[in-house]
């Protein structure tokens, strides 16, 4: 293979990375702040929340279904975590909400995996329902966490060694879910769920199970993220989760995570939300106003997902 | 239940009333509905509230229309709400520029041609119409945010709100819009070419190919049809506000989709009506505005529409296995 067809090759394969590099050196030479260490750790700070909910929504994901329900039940969790905070103290409230995510992914995954309903419909009627129990909960109003010196604000403030411990939170779940997904019988069963469902049934294995469990971990990733929201805000509105399970799905699918199911990985799902925090920051910095970036992730978002399509299959137009 | 469901197996003998609500089953959900909150509440069943819970449900309506047309294809299209805020906003951003008429005309013109480009991509990529559109919810409402430079724009000459007055005895122009749309394409799906295409495509895809369909034309037919009835929504919305909000239709694709599976049309494609369409808006209407007249909080409305939603889905499922047997 001569050069030119080994660059060709390359792009084809990490055409995203690719043109994620130009994009960060054309913002870099444009602006002295984005290129520095301080910068960076702050767009994965910001990152954070996003990417936990997408650890576990990728899960969900590759076994080719959906998880819209992830937005409310961020907003469910953070007010339970703040208002438990200071009904019961900082420990039992993190365990609460991790049991809660747990227990909100697993009704999910009962009506998906087991009874078998549409993932789409379910997750939509769980967001519905589920801001309807954040309410209910709080009655409506904002809660705050009274004891402000609490050590509970170390998830989302506190720093190691100059590192943000949300980045470190976020970056070990994310190792551990790699590891889950890769090195385990259980993530190989996620891959063959999404792959084909009624071959992966027929080599006895028990789909419905691997459903339910992709469901919890969504839940439970969803319940980290909540605990860095409610320890960086040290409190909670009503509405602090909403639209989130779009953001996420859309870092998701940057990645290059085919939603069909089947394919994908963890570092995809980081590399994308990592790239749509990078996105955001390169054009504030660049001056132009927020909802610009808007604009130009619904450009990316076409442009890399078709692109990705078209060399699997070898022609861009299908 | 167990009477109706057993009655279901022999359907061939039945009434065609009785067969036709057997397959549009959110009809009876209605009716049920419509007998609950009579009895509950004095103020539900007059002829006032009922052309108010039309015209309520008219914009949730309209969108679900072309929702339909492009379910009933086997896709899904996510961009409606934002591009309803799109032509909401430049149906009176433009009037103080070019004039009413114009700028309505604008504003139905940049839906179509949205549907246009997200077909176009779709079929052009052989992407998921989910990404696509999802790509495209969060570009339109950047597009909205930057026409609008994030504020609420209001109509200068307020004669323009008084279209939305209209009426015709209780219906009010935007329910009829609503009504007659429905019928429109009702009638599209079950007499035309495109309506029998509409169903072959979203049933088997290879053999509507083989049978010589001219697939990729007629799914960007079906989502200019759903970008432009958005518009229609958001320039029916504009007449009842007489202001444009940047974050107006947030979500309502989503209560779009769930009025539109409520019916019964199904999300795989091949299967589905307007009939089924209307009957599963006007329900998500109708328990919306029986529990507002019963006086119950935001939040008892949010956990109903979740349960019913996922009962639904249940009995559906159901109905389906009892009737396959």
């Amino acid at each position: 293979m001569d050069r030119s067809s080994a660059v060709i090759a390359l792009v084809r394969r990490h055409g995203l990375i690719v043109a994620f590099l130009i994009f960060i050196v054309l913002v870099s030479a444009n602006s002295p702040t984005f290129l520095t260490v301080g910068n960076f750790l702050d767009v994965i700070r910001q990152t954070s929340i996003t990417g936990m909910i997408a650890l576990g929504v990728t899960f969900v994901v590759i076994t080719g279904r959906f998880d819209l329900s992830v937005g409310s039940m961020l907003t469910l969790l953070t007010v339970v975590v703040v208002d438990q905070h200071n009904a019961v103290g900082p420990g039992l409230a993190l365990l609460f909400v991790l049991v809660g995510g747990m227990v909100l992914g697993a009704v999910n995954g009962l009506l998906i995996g087991f009874i078998g309903l549409n993932a789409l419909i379910v997750t939509l009627a769980m967001l519905s329902f589920l801001q309807g129990l954040t309410l209910l909960y709080s009655g409506g109003a904002n809660v705050n966490i009274a004891d402000a010196q609490s050590w509970f604000a170390l998830f989302g403030r506190g720093t190691v060694y100059n590192i943000p411990v949300p980045v470190l939170i976020f970056l070990a779940s994310a190792a551990a879910a790699s590891f889950l997904l890769r090195k385990t019988i259980f993530g190989r069963t996620v891959y063959a769920v999404g792959g084909n469902e009624v071959a992966t049934r027929f080599s006895g294995i028990n789909s419905r199970w691997t459903i339910f469990l992709a469901y919890v971990l969504s839940g439970l990733a969803t319940a980290g993220a909540a605990i860095i929201m409610g320890s960086r805000v040290m409190g909670a509105q009503n509405t602090i989760g909403q639209g989130y399970e779009l953001t996420v799905l859309a870092g998701v699918v940057l990645g290059g995570t085919s939603l069909i199911g089947g394919s994908g990985s963890i570092w995809r799902t980081v590399l994308g939300i990592i790239m749509l925090g990078f996105i955001q920051n390169g054009l504030l910095l660049l001056g132009y106003p927020y909802y610009v970036q808007w604009l130009v992730t619904w450009f990316v978002i076409i442009a890399a997902v078709w692109i990705d399509l078209g060399a699997k299959r070898g022609r861009l137009f299908a | 239940m167990t009477a109706m469901l057993g009655a279901s197996r022999s359907s061939a003998h039945l009434p065609r009333v009785t067969n036709w609500l057997l397959r549009n089953h959110i009809w009876i959900f209605l009716a049920i509905a419509i007998a609950l909150f009579s009895f509950a509440s004095p103020f539900f069943l007059t002829l006032n509230n009922l052309g108010n819970v039309l015209t309520q449900a008219a914009f949730i309506g309209i969108l679900a229309i072309g929702m339909t047309m492009v379910m009933i294809n086997g896709e899904i299209d996510l961009s409606v709400g934002a591009t309803l805020a799109l032509a909401n906003a430049l149906a009176i951003g433009l009037q103080g520029v070019i004039g009413v008429w114009p700028a309505v005309f604008c504003g139905l013109l940049a839906g179509a041609g949205l549907g246009f480009l997200n077909g176009s991509i779709i079929v052009l990529s052989g992407m998921h119409s989910f990404v696509v559109t999802l790509g495209a919810l969060i570009g339109i409402r950047g597009l909205v945010f930057v026409y609008t430079g994030e504020n609420a724009l209001m109509v200068e000459d307020f004669s323009y709100t008084e279209y939305a007055d209209i009426s015709w005895g209780p219906l009010s122009l935007t329910a009829l819009i609503f009504l007659g749309l429905a019928l429109f394409f009702q009638w599209i799906l079950a007499w035309t070419r495109h309506g029998r295409e509409a169903y072959s495509v979203g049933d088997n895809i290879n053999a509507a190919f083989d049978a010589g369909i001219n697939i990729k034309r007629h799914k960007i037919i079906n989502f200019t049809i759903c970008g432009a009835l958005a518009a229609v929504a958001g320039i029916l919305l504009s007449m009842r506000l007489g202001t444009a909000e940047p974050n107006a239709g947030k979500i309502w694709e989503l209560w779009t989709i769930i009025a539109v599976v409520l019916g019964g049309t199904r999300l795989q494609g091949g299967f589905g009506n307007m009939w089924m369409t209307i009957g599963g808006v006007l329900t998500l209407a109708v328990l919306r505005n029986g529990l507002r007249l019963l006086n119950t909080p935001n939040y008892v409305e949010l956990m109903v529409m979740g349960a019913f939603l996922i009962l639904a889905l249940l009995l559906d499922r159901f109905i389906s296995l009892r009737m396959a047997k």
